[in-house]
């Protein structure tokens, strides 16, 4: 199964459970979306429950909190995670604080997803990474899924929290394929996941970033390292629990992100691990993001922008030294 | 022709319409009480008024206006930070919200107090929320004058402007996809209608089909902004149509024809899942709010003509032209409101305040462990240093 098929399948799953759920957005209805997530799926709810509405981002995102602070569980597909900048006034002062300054009266159930990330050769307006944007709006809770597994697994459980959940998803990833969870598998979304469990180093990622991590792995294990990777998952709030046990027993911690090096994700849980870790520290953490750069349009500057495998490899041989093969 | 983008006749003139050149008439103003607040004759009057429903506009009226200019005094003498009347437009507010039923889910923008009071907030739990004690139903949270109470089915204030017309539409989708014979109301001010959400809303309340009710309050001014600097066309009637949406102008200051305008309005989106739009034309009598002094960029005389066409007066004309008022009761009522909003205010200065313990819940459903982290860090500073924080705040 491919990923946009499992996102596909969560949400059925839910819509069909639930008769409060219901996607909103560009062309998800008899389109079924630019990325298949929403695919037929109008066939079988009607054209209400998947609704197509008229271009305006900020529109269908108030559209949406209203009708989460009316009894409904929306889902908001932006066609492009960039095109939410649009919708940001609705989601800082709207769907984050409703809840808090109605006293707890309203709440804001709401999922926000869509494809985001740097694709290939879309230009910069279509390369845009809006988690590091989006991180400090109180009340919002972010999630980026990773793997088939997780994005169906989280999407259902974004789906039925009450606090409004920004869901990540990458433009690159919706082919990739895999495995579900059997039978109603719902993922905790403040957890993060262990991918590979190792003893040199700890490397934080999350999203297409953990492809491109495990690909440095694997020429990593040929030259005897033994890193740990974790999946961050929740990027707001993180899973400190995961991450002080595996920086405990590793001591040394590499983040590896595709948002911007400025104010990016990365930012703020290198802040975290020094605060809370200094000690169990061996060295100070590496942050491996993009460059603080709109992102071209050719290929190879595309390319030089973001994260790649050999910067990751460079990057642990920096804080665990050199190796002899075994 | 069918174009996809619609089915047009052609013509061989070159014409443009609608614009300086070649406006169109501007829309008509239903009116159904005249300025001294005798009936018009021959209005059309669907809706009548009976006299329970009058009086009990008149007397929230009374007490709306009583709040207003105690609330106002009691801003300027420090005893809570800031206010907004509603003067001049009390008939708007108190005239629609009586045409709607409790299931109509509305959403406000600041200076439609009269709602929320018509629908059973009390002016104690008003004082309660501008002195952001712990009774108030917003936990202390918000500023003065953004109201909620979801008991009420009246959306809690968001400061931005005009964000909450996309949520009426969103609130309309619901009751339609629930099958409920309610539809939403929005109301917004003419200066709110320039915001990009306005645009949004309407043309998609239009499009999908959204039950909302969108009450524009044409008060003339925006702050210091005139209605003339504000836009060009034809107010925010002449919109509606450019959207394909029903539109009326009414006498803001005529209770019932705002009535009037509301209850129609309320049947059509109903029963035809349409969206309906009503321009309630008034003056904004008082200061934007206090922090503002309005007599610095409008004339003395301006404001003078128009507290002459007190909506409140008009419609207390009216009831005593019907026998269902007289100036006895009129003084008892005002009289009975006063002591109400001093002991209202006396009582909610008195109580204490939410616990600091109540800054980071219902951030999330459940408290996440940097929340509870920051929590502790500030538990922990005004236990080391108790003048921090204030004696009439409890830390938990």
């Amino acid at each position: 199964m491919m990923m946009w098929e499992a996102l596909r399948e969560g949400l059925d799953e839910e819509m069909e459970k639930d008769p409060t759920v219901c996607l909103m957005g560009e062309d998800v209805g008899h389109y079924g979306g630019s990325y298949k997530v929403s695919y037929g799926l109008y066939k079988k709810y009607g054209d209400m429950r998947l609704l197509d509405t008229p271009i305006c981002e900020n529109g269908f995102m108030g559209m949406g909190v209203g009708a989460a602070m009316t009894g409904l569980r929306p889902i908001v597909e932006g066609m492009n995670m960039g095109f939410l900048l649009l919708a940001f006034n609705q989601i800082s002062n709207n769907c984050g604080m409703l809840h808090y300054t109605s006293g707890g009266q309203f709440k804001v159930p709401m999922v926000i997803r869509g494809p985001g990330g740097v694709g290939r050769q879309l230009g910069a307006e279509h390369s845009q990474r809006l988690e590091s944007y989006f991180q400090s709006i109180p009340g919002v809770q972010l999630v980026a899924c990773s793997t088939v597994a997780n994005s169906k697994a989280l999407l259902k459980s974004a789906i039925r929290s009450d606090n409004p959940i920004i869901f990540f998803e990458h433009v690159l990833l919706y082919n990739v394929k895999g495995e579900v969870h059997p039978g109603d598998y719902c993922q905790c979304l403040e957890r993060a996941e262990m991918v590979r469990e190792g003893t040199d180093v700890s490397i934080f990622c999350y999203s297409r970033m953990r492809y491109v991590v495990m690909q440095a792995v694997a020429e990593l294990e040929k030259q005897g390292y033994n890193p740990e990777v974790i999946d961050l998952i929740s990027l707001k709030p993180f899973d400190m629990e995961t991450i002080s046990k595996s920086i405990k027993k590793t001591r040394k911690a590499i983040i590896v992100e595709e948002c911007m090096k400025t104010g990016g994700i990365g930012a703020s849980l290198s802040a975290v691990i020094h605060e809370s870790l200094f000690n169990e520290l061996d060295h100070e953490v590496l942050r491996l993001s993009s460059q603080d750069v709109p992102t071209s349009y050719a290929y190879e500057l595309e390319a030089a922008t973001i994260v790649q495998p050999e910067k990751v490899v460079e990057a642990v041989h920096k804080v665990c030294g050199t190796r002899v093969a075994a | 022709m069918d174009f996809p983008g619609g089915s047009v006749p052609f013509t061989p003139t070159l014409t443009f319409v609608g614009g300086t050149f070649s406006p169109r008439a501007p829309l008509p103003c239903y009116r159904t009480i005249d300025a001294a607040g005798h009936a018009v004759g021959e209005a059309d009057v669907p809706h009548v008024l009976g006299q329970d429903t009058a009086v009990r506009m008149y007397q929230t009226m009374v007490k709306l206006q009583t709040v207003d200019t105690i609330f106002y005094e009691a801003q300027r003498q420090g005893r809570f930070s800031f206010y907004m009347t509603s003067s001049g437009e009390e008939a708007t507010a108190i005239g629609s919200a009586a045409a709607l039923t409790n299931d109509d889910v509305v959403f406000s923008q600041y200076r439609e107090q009269g709602v929320i009071l018509y629908r059973g907030f009390s002016v104690q739990d008003m004082a309660h929320q501008c002195f952001g004690n712990m009774h108030e139903q917003g936990r202390g949270r918000q500023m003065p004058i953004h109201y909620g109470s979801k008991a009420l089915n009246f959306h809690t204030i968001s400061s931005t402007l005009a964000t909450q017309l996309p949520h009426a539409v969103g609130a309309a989708y619901a009751l339609r996809l629930d099958k409920k014979q309610a539809c939403s109301v929005a109301y917004f001010g003419e200066g709110a209608a320039s915001e990009g959400d306005f645009h949004a809303a309407m043309n998609f309340a239009a499009t999908l089909g959204a039950p909302v009710v969108f009450i524009c309050r044409n008060n003339g001014w925006a702050i210091s902004t005139p209605a003339t600097d504000q836009y060009r066309g034809d107010g925010i009637a002449g919109r509606g149509p450019g959207y394909g949406m029903a539109a009326l102008r009414v006498d803001g200051g005529d209770a019932r024809a705002v009535f009037n305008a509301t209850a129609e309005a309320r049947r059509i989106a109903i029963e035809e899942h349409v969206p309906v739009l009503v321009e309630a034309m008034s003056y904004r009598s008082g200061h934007h709010s206090t922090s503002d002094d309005s007599s610095r960029y409008r004339a003395a005389e301006e404001m003078r003509q128009w507290r002459a066409r007190d909506p409140v007066t008009r419609f207390q004309r009216w009831l005593i032209d019907q026998g269902w008022w007289d100036d006895a009761q009129d003084t008892a009522a005002r009289q009975e409101a006063r002591r109400e909003v001093i002991q209202a205010l006396e009582t909610a200065q008195k109580a204490p305040k939410p616990p600091l313990s109540a800054m980071f819940s219902d951030v999330y459903a459940e408290m996440p462990w940097h929340l509870a982290r920051q929590q502790a860090e500030v538990f922990a500073h005004v236990t080391a240093h108790p003048d921090a924080c204030p004696a009439d705040i409890p830390v938990k």
